[in-house]
């Protein structure tokens, strides 16, 4: 069997409409063959039904979809060359892990011997040799992930998609299935898609991100530009913590804005924003708490502390409101009441338009 | 052009131009007479008769396949999908234009004949080749509708959503429409609303003698009455056995289990029969009380006390199925929640109990309510002068006074009050339901019921229970004496009479029931399989795709229901007696009847077993590139299989014990058990017909057992993920 490698995927201004819900509302967004991209958003953001969408178990209302640069806009799901892992595994229950994972191969008309041996394949790398004669519910959870992934490979398709296929999976063991899907992906070369609420999880897997919210796109990009450089309040408070605060844009140079956080003034990239309110993402590790009446920065007063181990959870009150600190290393607990002032590191604060 | 079009194709042609288009009277397999003059003559094809002249007017029909036929090869994708949905929508239309144009002789729509080039010509009814153009015409519509997009492209969706509507179109909602169109039309044949308005009106129906003077109040009253009175009564004796069953110590749940399955493979009529063997005059009971107590003997049994009893006695167990599933669909933390705030056992029923059981308790009234309207075996045997709609409807058409008139405006009556019951429940109880199972543990305990409401439902149930074990000792041992009531010589007498085999000279079954009993077990296994099919497919549908018109499609099915079965044989007969469909007195007609009957049956349990499989399998099933057909058969029928088994048993069972509907149906040639056995219950020879009912009893858990044999476990490992939580809910076995 010919392999057809890699293929890319690309939506032109899709819509999904179900009666009067728009779930999805004219997306635009391209994933490169061979590429791992993630959607990322809320529950009912629309990032499953995309996904659904790529997989051809809903047909767009409106729009374009193209696999492998071809039109499969109407294709329905037998037609596509694409596997899907679900959320729930969707194991079929009354058949063994070999016939399941060789279940593709054989409804394609393969001999058994042919299904068996490349199901077999597959189990092997995904490292369950040895468990073909069990039924799903003789597996752990792991384990029924296992298979749904190797079921799901066993055809080679030009896509691969995951519906959040880590959520019934224990905190331990996602961190390592994902990392396991990721080498897998990097090994195979394979074309991912990834759906999940997860932003750490997101971040961690990812090449690029595709964060939607209420049926749009609010910003793709690498995790790295999508983390320091959020296109809106939304991107910057769901990816990672933010604390968004009101501001005051004085002037703009050179690219260059003066910004005034109550009294303290600091110079940020302009991000194409003109004098004027605005507002600012602040990630909590940016702010850090110095000795009261330092001049240059904001006082405030302590509110809570709280140990987590590695770093301490901080609320201080201030002139702009409460702000989220974070403070990482064994530092002292500070008490309630205790007059600080804040001041901002030189990264981690980006300029966002105000709602 | 996909293979599976090309196949539709060739279906249509084979029925176009190598089957029989007409029915042909006397066709047999093994005596191929009727076949001389093929392919020309009665048993010739449509392309040759068409183009010998007999018949031009099927001609067009076949012009439609041919363009379709034109695009075989063609790779263009919407050209090929719009001459198919135009081919085949032509063709269809056609198919019925002359039809319904062209029956006999003056009759059918003479300007519409005229239109397609036929005044004047006559055609008898259609048969397989017809039928075979027809599927093949509907499926290449279908298969241009999903190159088109349509439920996502699948060929298999399209044909099978075409081929059910289809198939309720052509016999639910045709014969309906026929029943309405008979009731506003005179003996004539022409509309006549006056006519209608005054059948309504008749006295005989609304008349409210019993009330103002001393003479019978009208047949839709007293069907009225009974309905209420059966629908209380069965629920109060239903929720009594529940309550005392699921919230006290009380001894005897598998037996009481085992009671209400009883009254499933009972034919309907048969408690009736039981209760004239006690009761009647010449009962036994009545023949002790005279000869101890001097009592005289009456006929108080026949009239509205005897024709309830029955229906009570048929009917309880089944609201007691459904109720037993309410009460235990209330959450015991609730009740316990209601305890740990202060009230007592009698306070926590009367707050929390009662009023979560409300709409449990309305459903299995309203099913009551329906079944009473629907019955027709016990009014008929038990009902005397007192006349329901059922019986009244088959004595206008079968009686001395046919007037089909009558019978329709009758009907259309019958079928209002079962719909309107029917809408209430669905409307108004559909989401009220307050009983909740759901996935999480329920560890509280039940609480013990409150002590008088004990001892009232134990008094309630104590003379129902005892009277339903004194009647199937009356069924049992009925047949095996000389005379129930008047002389107990034990006799195999009956069983000969009904089912003697003579050995003498090879095998020769002699006795007068054997001809009827095999008709029943040949039509029962015929329409069983078909009838789960049909509706595991609709189900099937209705649950797993979407497409337009699903729910008229759902609404259809659900309402079928609700036609009770003395309206849709009256329909049958009405609709059927005459071409393009002509199949009354045939063996066709009964298995037909009943798969449409039983279909609903098999699209509840469907739809039951359906809602337990989680979707996504279908979906990693189709991810796999698994058509819908396979993913049909190789995942969701083998994790469907406890609702085939229970379609296929509800509809077999069915098949054998109902009467309403096929009453009208048999033929001399093709005599059901039931009809059978009515007839000689009508001819005074209880012995023999008990006789029989206990043999079609024994038959039916036999073809049960077999039933879940064959069909056989699903596996699902040792570790069962997929609990089934609750058994499917009771069909209402609308008589």
């Amino acid at each position: 069997m010919a392999k057809a490698g890699p293929a890319s995927v690309e939506f032109r201004n899709v819509s999904m409409r179900y009666g009067a819900v728009t779930a999805v509302d004219n997306v635009n967004f391209t994933i490169k063959a061979g590429e791992l991209v993630t959607l990322l958003g809320p529950s009912g953001c629309g990032k499953t039904t995309t996904l659904r969408m790529i997989a051809g178990l809903e047909i767009a209302s409106e729009g374009q979809i193209l696999i492998g640069g071809k039109d499969v806009t109407k294709l329905s799901a037998a037609d596509r060359d694409v596997s899907m892992v679900f959320q729930s595994y969707a194991l079929f229950p009354h058949m063994t892990v070999l016939e399941n994972a060789a279940y593709g191969p054989t409804v394609k008309g393969l001999s058994k011997a042919d299904a068996a041996r490349m199901a077999l394949e597959k189990l092997e790398l995904v490292g369950l040799k040895g468990f073909e004669g069990r039924y799903p519910s003789e597996l752990s959870g792991g384990q029924q992930q296992r298979v749904a992934v190797a079921r799901a490979l066993v055809l080679e398709p030009q896509v691969l998609l995951f519906d959040e296929p880590l959520s019934n999976l224990d905190a331990k063991l996602r961190r390592r299935v994902r990392e396991e899907i990721r080498e897998l992906q990097q090994d195979l070369n394979l074309t991912v898609a990834y759906v999940t609420h997860d932003q750490e999880e997101a971040l961690a897997v990812s090449d690029r991100i595709i964060v939607m919210s209420n049926a749009r796109i609010a910003q793709q990009g690498a995790p790295r530009s999508l983390y320091e450089e959020p296109a809106d309040a939304f991107v910057a408070d769901f990816i990672g913590d933010a604390n968004l605060v009101d501001v005051t844009v004085r002037k703009v140079a050179g690219g260059h804005a003066d910004v005034s956080i109550g009294s303290v003034t600091v110079s940020l990239p302009a991000r194409g924003l003109a004098p004027g309110p605005a507002r600012v993402a602040i990630r909590p590790e940016a702010l850090l708490i110095g000795e009261a009446g330092k001049p240059g920065a904001l006082p405030g007063k302590i509110r809570k502390c709280a140990y987590l181990g590695n770093h301490l959870d901080i609320m201080v009150e201030t002139e702009v409101g409460e702000l989220f600190v974070v403070q990482y290393g064994a530092r002292e607990m500070l008490e309630p009441g205790l007059p600080v002032t804040i001041s901002f590191a030189s990264s981690g604060l980006t300029l966002i338009p105000s709602a | 052009m996909a293979p599976a079009t090309r196949l539709a194709l060739l279906i249509g042609w084979i029925g176009y131009a190598l089957m029989p288009w007409y029915l042909v009277e006397g066709m047999s397999l093994t005596s191929l007479g009727w076949l001389s003059e093929y392919p020309f003559g009665k048993a010739g094809s449509a392309l040759a008769l068409s183009f010998s002249g007999q018949t031009p007017w099927l001609l067009p029909v076949g012009v439609a396949l041919g363009l379709a036929t034109a695009f075989i090869a063609s790779q263009d994708r919407p050209l090929v999908a719009r001459a198919l949905i135009w081919a085949g929508l032509v063709g269809i239309v056609l198919f019925f234009a002359q039809g319904f144009a062209i029956t006999l002789k003056d009759q059918g729509i003479p300007w519409l004949a005229a239109l397609v080039g036929a005044a004047g010509a006559a055609q008898p009814g259609v048969g397989g080749g017809a039928f075979l153009t027809l599927l093949g015409l509907l499926l290449l519509l279908c298969h241009g509708l999903a190159y088109r997009g349509i439920c996502r492209g699948d060929l298999f969706t399209t044909s099978a959503i075409g081929v059910v509507i289809l198939l309720i179109g052509l016999f639910i909602f045709f014969p309906v429409s026929i029943i309405l169109k008979s009731a506003l039309v005179d003996q004539n044949g022409a509309l006549a609303p006056s006519a209608f308005i005054a059948r309504f009106l008749d006295s005989s129906i609304w008349g409210l003698g019993c009330v103002t003077s001393n003479t019978n109040c009208g047949v839709a009253w007293n069907t009225l009455i009974l309905a209420v009175l059966c629908g209380v009564i069965t629920t109060v004796l239903g929720l009594a056995c529940a309550l005392l069953i699921l919230r006290t110590g009380m001894p005897g749940k598998r037996i009481m289990r085992a009671l209400t399955v009883l009254p499933i493979i009972t034919p309907p009529f048969v408690i009736g029969l039981a209760l004239i063997l006690l009761f009647g005059r010449a009962g036994a009971v009545s023949t002790l009380l005279y000869e101890w107590f001097a009592i005289p003997r009456s006929r108080w049994l026949y009239g509205l006390p005897g024709v309830l009893l029955a229906q009570v006695l048929a009917f309880a167990p089944i609201a007691f199925l459904v109720l037993i599933g309410v009460v235990q669909g209330i959450s015991p933390s609730l009740e316990e929640a209601s305890q740990t705030l202060g009230a007592r056992r009698w306070q926590t029923f009367r707050t929390v109990t009662w009023p979560l059981l409300k709409p449990g308790i309305a459903n299995a009234f309203l099913l009551g309510f329906v079944e009473s309207m629907a019955d027709f075996g016990n009014p008929l045997v038990l009902g005397g002068n007192y006349e329901v709609l059922a019986t009244k409807i088959f004595f206008a058409v079968v009686g001395a006074s046919y007037n089909q008139g009558q019978a329709a405006v009758l009907a259309v009556i019958l079928l209002a009050f079962t719909l309107g019951a029917f809408w209430v429940q669905q409307r108004w109880l559909g989401d009220k339901s307050y009983t909740t199972v759901t996935g999480k543990g329920d560890a509280g305990l039940p609480t013990p019921l409150p002590r008088r409401i004990t001892w009232l439902s134990a008094t309630l149930i104590l003379p129902w229970v005892a009277l339903t074990v004194v009647i199937y000792a009356v069924i049992v041992v009925g047949g095996f004496v000389r005379n129930m009531g008047r002389d107990f010589t034990p006799t195999l007498e009956h069983y000969r009479t009904g089912f003697a085999i003579d050995f003498s000279n090879g095998i020769f079954f002699e006795g007068s029931a054997w001809s009827s009993f095999f008709t029943t077990v040949k039509v029962a296994a015929i329409s069983a399989p078909l009838t789960a099919g049909i509706g595991l497919l609709t189900a099937y549908l209705l649950t797993r795709q979407r497409f337009r018109g699903r729910g008229m499609l759902e609404f259809a099915t659900m309402l079928s229901f609700a036609i009770p079965g003395t309206v849709l044989g009256v329909a049958y007969i009405l609709a059927f007696n005459v071409p393009p469909v002509e199949i009354t007195g045939t063996g066709l007609i009964l298995v037909i009847a009943f798969v449409f009957r039983n279909m609903p049956v098999g699209v509840r349990s469907g739809i039951a077993g359906l809602s337990q499989i989680d979707k996504s399998l279908d979906e990693a099933s189709t991810t796999l590139r698994a058509r819908s057909f396979t993913t049909l058969w190789r995942v969701v029928l083998p994790l469907l299989k406890p609702a085939l088994v229970s379609a296929l048993v509800y509809s077999f069972v069915r098949s054998m014990t109902a009467v309403s509907a096929v009453i009208f149906l048999v033929s001399a040639e093709y005599n059901l058990a039931t009809a059978y056995i009515v007839g000689r219950v009508e001819a005074g020879e209880f012995g023999l017909a008990i006789a029989y009912s206990s043999v079609l009893i024994v038959f039916m858990t036999f073809g049960i057992g077999v039933i879940q044999l064959t069909v056989g476990e699903r596996k699902l490992g040792r570790r069962t993920r997929i609990a089934t939580i609750a058994a499917p809910a009771p069909a209402p076995a609308v008589g």
